[in-house]
């Protein structure tokens, strides 16, 4: 099917001259055409979002002309969210979540990653299965037991109650790829902190951290982009708009009434994506090496 | 031992001991204890947050509206009577089948169109083409419903300028429907491309040349050497996105919220309709409990997947 | 006060495999000790027994005169260089060379002290500041040295360090393992596959095979008398050839009858060694070097005639292989002046003083 899929010129030695050039520039046209559209069907969503953001309220109700032009640039939607106290609220909420469950999911992960790749225990193949098995567990199937949990530890409505269910979305990953990440040191390394004289826990902070610190990059991304973008938790156990965090807060609480301010929605959703994008745009080779690292584990 | 360690065999010897337990016992079970203690709060998510309310939404599930009496698999098989629920088995499989399906080719497209172009511009498309996967999802389909919307659809707006008359695409239950997994596609496709393009990258050039002496064809290329080399890889990325994408929730319930008249709900949607909005916890807990045959069907898959991966990159 | 001994060792894997097999052995204070053999015959086994990364199944090991079978590795008192280095990939040179000080809390000018003299003895001075990224094979592997040496442990134990450089720095290595052993006289224990780096660094070479010690002795000895057929074969490169042979006796002499009934005197001075043992069948074994072109006038010297095989041209000396009836490839080392070409019959001398009989059951060299 692929561009390399052009039929050969003929069988034989007598091979057209230059077909095989021909062959391979027909090849990278078709690739470049290929990559052309699929990214502009790719970033026309994000892209009309801020078109949308950038116009006047006027101008979004003229149903006349071309929707994907902006003729008279403003940021006034972008001041209206931002002068928005509920919205500047949601924020904070979710930097706190999300700060908070970073720091707990490095916390667990780092250690039992060591633990279970490393210190061959009792048991130790076993919760590495279900390490991976509890992260194939989605978050739709648990929210209804969570929510009555949550619910008799008086956590709803609280973004602590966030912060305690949060790592089953970002723990078992996290660990799973960074006992992948451990696995690939060489176990040379180890034995000789052993033999220089490194007891377990000096050997994960003075060698193992260290050393498997893209991974632990890598891990610290997923977690970030997981709880930030995390919908259906908050969706159950928020309803207070000052507990909440953007996710939910943009949906639900920028859209009232059957006249939507359009353009405000669209700036805040794209505020709120912002963070995420910020940290693609500077580590997108860590978050791609956390991405693909989960199907191969090192 | 700072002030000793001028001379030559400085370093403290532990005096051997001959009675039990040895020294290396000692340390073995300090190391099990070590090993103990550092995955204890792993072991305390994985059972406290995972595993008990797994079983603890079995034991919901089998409870009364009001949560005060046993009433065995009544609400099983009150939900199986139930045509709307039927129709939401019925979604669920249709949304999350057609659209892994989509995805994944599409994901392999690009990812071979990606391969193909020389590696200094393949960074920048990379980060274009990835940009989808990296908004929160509940965010982007905003845009999207925005996009979608009837009076002001710009997607219409562009049909309009080829002649085709505007599309309802939230409002008829079919576009409804294909709305929500162009969606999910546009939203999902990007991470099969990056994990097809991984896996690409990872079959060694020896083999296309030794292929291409051997007189391949480049269609026999991709059937005899890329398909096979990414078989494992192509199976674990389907059947982990069948069950991400039969779990969705975002796109759902921001694009349609159901509708129109409950025919886009999936499991997770009708889940949270029934158990949170409607306030029927239990019955809400069986609605996603009914996703968990299928889910561990396909779990035991992947994991026999990854093992097999696991074993080769070994080998 | 750093001798090594190993008493009826054992190693035993889950399964019941036997790595190593009940092993005596003594190792001297300030000796070389080298432990070579093929891949699996469980020296590296009983070095990393040594080091303490392995548990000890049975038997003892004591080093220095202190039983260490308990002792976990970082209180023996060991240094240890890897074949992958295992150098820190987030630290210096220096600081790789100086964590295991840091770790022992020592003082920071005796860190920089020993340090530097490591340094100075490897001559990586001006090496200090890299990471191990940035540096050569042959420099890694100093490093992995000077980590050891700071240390200035009880023992060095060396697992195959040099199998991952190129063969020119292998060479140049070995030199300087065996210069700056001569400098700080560690016992060391060195394992390797290697039977040339084994004959050249040690003052004693253990053969192991099969998880036991098949011979111990400097590299003269096992080169000029191997104990049996395994050490005979192993070590020296080409291998030494054996033929299926029979003793027969001659009239007050001894003869070897070889295949294509070519008959050998035995030598008279080695008559004697083997005078009971007539009309047996032996394993003859010669080296490669002993059984080179005809000459005139060499007394205890016997010829043989053989059609070359395959001719292979050294620069230094010609290697001829052949066979005989019954025989494997076997090897001659001609003068390469010798003119010689595959087909052409060519006439070979046999240095009986130089020749080995073995039984062909036991293998052990008669």
């Amino acid at each position: 099917m692929s561009a390399t899929a052009a039929p050969r010129a003929g069988h034989g030695l007598f091979h057209k001259a230059g077909s095989l050039r021909a062959e391979r520039r027909w090849a990278l046209w078709s690739a470049y055409v290929s990559l052309v559209i699929a990214a502009i069907v790719m970033l026309a969503p994000p892209f009309y979002m801020l078109i949308t953001a950038l116009k006047t309220s006027a101008e979004i109700a003229d149903l006349n002309g071309n929707p994907w032009i902006v003729r008279d640039p403003t940021l006034e939607n972008f001041a209206a969210i931002l002068g928005n106290e509920m919205f500047r609220g949601f924020f904070w909420n979710s930097i706190l979540v999300t700060l908070l469950v970073v720091v707990v999911t490095m916390l667990i992960s780092i250690p039992a990653a060591f633990a279970l790749s490393r210190m061959r225990f009792w048991g130790s193949q076993w919760l590495a299965t279900g390490v991976f098995l509890t992260y194939l567990v989605p978050d739709t199937l648990l929210f209804i037991p969570l929510y009555q949990i949550v619910g008799g530890l008086g956590l709803l409505n609280s973004i602590w109650g966030l912060v305690l269910v949060y790592p089953t979305l970002t723990v078992p990953f996290c660990t799973w790829i960074m006992i992948g990440y451990f696995a690939s040191i060489p176990k040379e390394l180890d034995e000789a902190a052993l033999i220089d004289g490194a007891g377990w826990l000096q050997m994960l902070w003075r060698i193992f951290i260290p050393v498997a610190l893209p991974g632990i990059i890598a891990a610290t991304i997923f977690a970030f982009t997981v709880s930030w973008a995390a919908f259906v938790y908050p969706t159950a156990f928020i309803t207070r708009p000052d507990e909440m965090p953007l996710t939910i807060g943009v949906v639900s609480q920028l859209i009232r009434g059957d006249t939507f301010a359009w353009g405000q929605l669209m700036a805040g959703a794209l505020l709120a994506a912002l963070p995420p994008v910020v940290v693609y745009a500077f580590l997108m080779d860590y978050y791609v090496a956390g991405l693909t690292a989960g199907a191969t584990k090192g | 031992m700072a002030s000793d360690a001028t001379i030559a065999h400085a370093a403290p010897v532990i005096a051997p001991r001959a009675t039990p337990p040895t020294t290396l016992q000692k340390m073995a079970r300090r190391r099990s204890t070590i090993a103990f203690l550092l995955t204890l709060p792993l072991l305390a998510v994985i059972g406290g947050l995972v595993a008990w309310p797994a079983a603890y939404a079995i034991y919901l599930s089998t409870l009364n509206r009001r949560m005060t009496a046993f009433i065995g698999l009544e609400n099983y098989a009150i939900l199986l009577e139930n045509d709307t629920f039927r129709m939401v088995i019925w979604q669920s499989c249709f949304f999350a089948i057609t659209a892994v399906i989509l995805k994944a080719l599409i994901g392999f497209w690009l990812a071979h169109m990606l391969h193909h172009i020389p590696s200094k511009g393949q960074r920048v498309w990379r980060g274009m083409l990835l940009v989808p996967w990296v908004i929160p999802p509940a965010l982007s389909t905003l845009g999207w419903w925005w996009m979608f919307e009837p009076s002001y659809s710009s997607i219409n707006w562009l049909l309009a300028i080829f002649s085709v008359p505007p599309v309802p695409w939230l409002g008829e239950m079919w576009w409804a429907r294909i709305s929500v997994i162009i969606v999910n596609v546009w939203y999902g496709a990007p991470f099969f491309m990056i994990m097809y393009l991984a896996a690409l990258k990872s079959v060694p050039d020896q083999l296309y040349e030794a292929a291409d002496i051997d007189g391949a064809t480049g269609w026999q290329r991709l059937r005899y050497v890329t398909l096979p080399m990414m078989r494992n890889i192509i199976s674990i990325t389907v059947l982990f996105s069948l069950i991400v994408t039969f779990a969705n929730y975002d796109i759902v319930r921001v694009l349609t919220n159901g509708g129109p008249r409950d025919l886009t709900h999936v499991f997770a949607s009708y889940a949270f309709q029934v158990g949170v909005l409607s306030g029927n916890i239990p019955r809400g807990a069986a609605v996603s409990l009914f996703m968990f045959p299928l889910l561990a069907v396909i779990a035991f898959f992947v994991l026999r997947g990854i093992n097999e991966r696991t074993k080769e990159i070994g080998a | 006060m750093a001798q090594v001994t190993l008493r009826r060792l054992v190693k035993e894997y889950e399964g019941g495999v036997q790595a190593v097999k009940g092993i005596d052995l003594e190792i001297a204070d300030h000796e070389f000790v080298v432990l070579v053999g093929p891949s699996g015959c469980g020296k590296s086994t009983t070095l990393r027994m040594i080091a303490g990364l392995e548990d000890i199944t049975g038997g003892e090991i004591s080093i220095g005169g202190t039983v260490v079978n308990d002792i976990p590795p970082r209180d023996r008192d060991i240094a240890m260089v890897f074949q992958n280095y295992a150098l820190y990939p987030h630290m210096t040179v220096f600081d790789n060379m100086a964590f295991g000080l840091t770790l022992r809390k020592f003082r920071k000018d005796e860190i920089q002290r020993r340090v530097m003299e490591a340094a100075r003895i490897l001559d990586i001075t001006q090496l200090l500041d890299r990471k191990p990224k940035a540096l050569s094979g042959g420099q890694r592997q100093r490093v992995a040295m000077g980590r050891a040496i700071v240390r200035d442990p009880k023992v060095f134990l060396f697992d195959e360090p040099l199998s991952n450089l190129d063969a020119k720095l292998r060479v140049q290595m070995r030199t300087e393992i065996k210069k700056v052993h001569q400098t700080v006289r560690t016992t060391t224990v060195y394992v390797t596959h290697d039977q040339v780096e084994a004959m050249t660094l040690a003052d004693r070479v253990v053969v192991m095979n099969g998880g036991i010690i098949e011979q111990v002795g400097p590299p003269q000895e096992l080169y000029h008398r191997p104990a049996t057929r395994f050490v005979a074969g192993f070590i020296g490169s080409p291998a030494m050839n054996f033929i299926p042979a029979r003793i027969e006796p001659a009239s007050g002499a001894l003869n070897l009858r070889l295949p294509g009934d070519i008959l050998l005197p035995i030598p008279a001075e080695r008559s004697d060694r083997y005078r009971a043992q007539g009309g047996r069948e032996v394993l003859f074994g010669i080296r490669p070097e002993h059984l080179t072109e005809t000459r005139q006038g060499r007394a205890t010297y016997a010829d043989l005639e053989v059609v070359p095989e395959v001719i292979e041209p050294m620069g230094m000396e010609t290697l001829v292989h052949f066979h005989m009836d019954g025989t494997r490839d076997l090897c001659a080392r001609l003068d390469p002046t010798i003119p010689a070409a595959p087909g052409q019959p060519l006439r070979l001398t046999a240095d009986l003083a130089n020749m080995h009989l073995l039984d062909p059951q036991s293998g052990r060299v008669l």
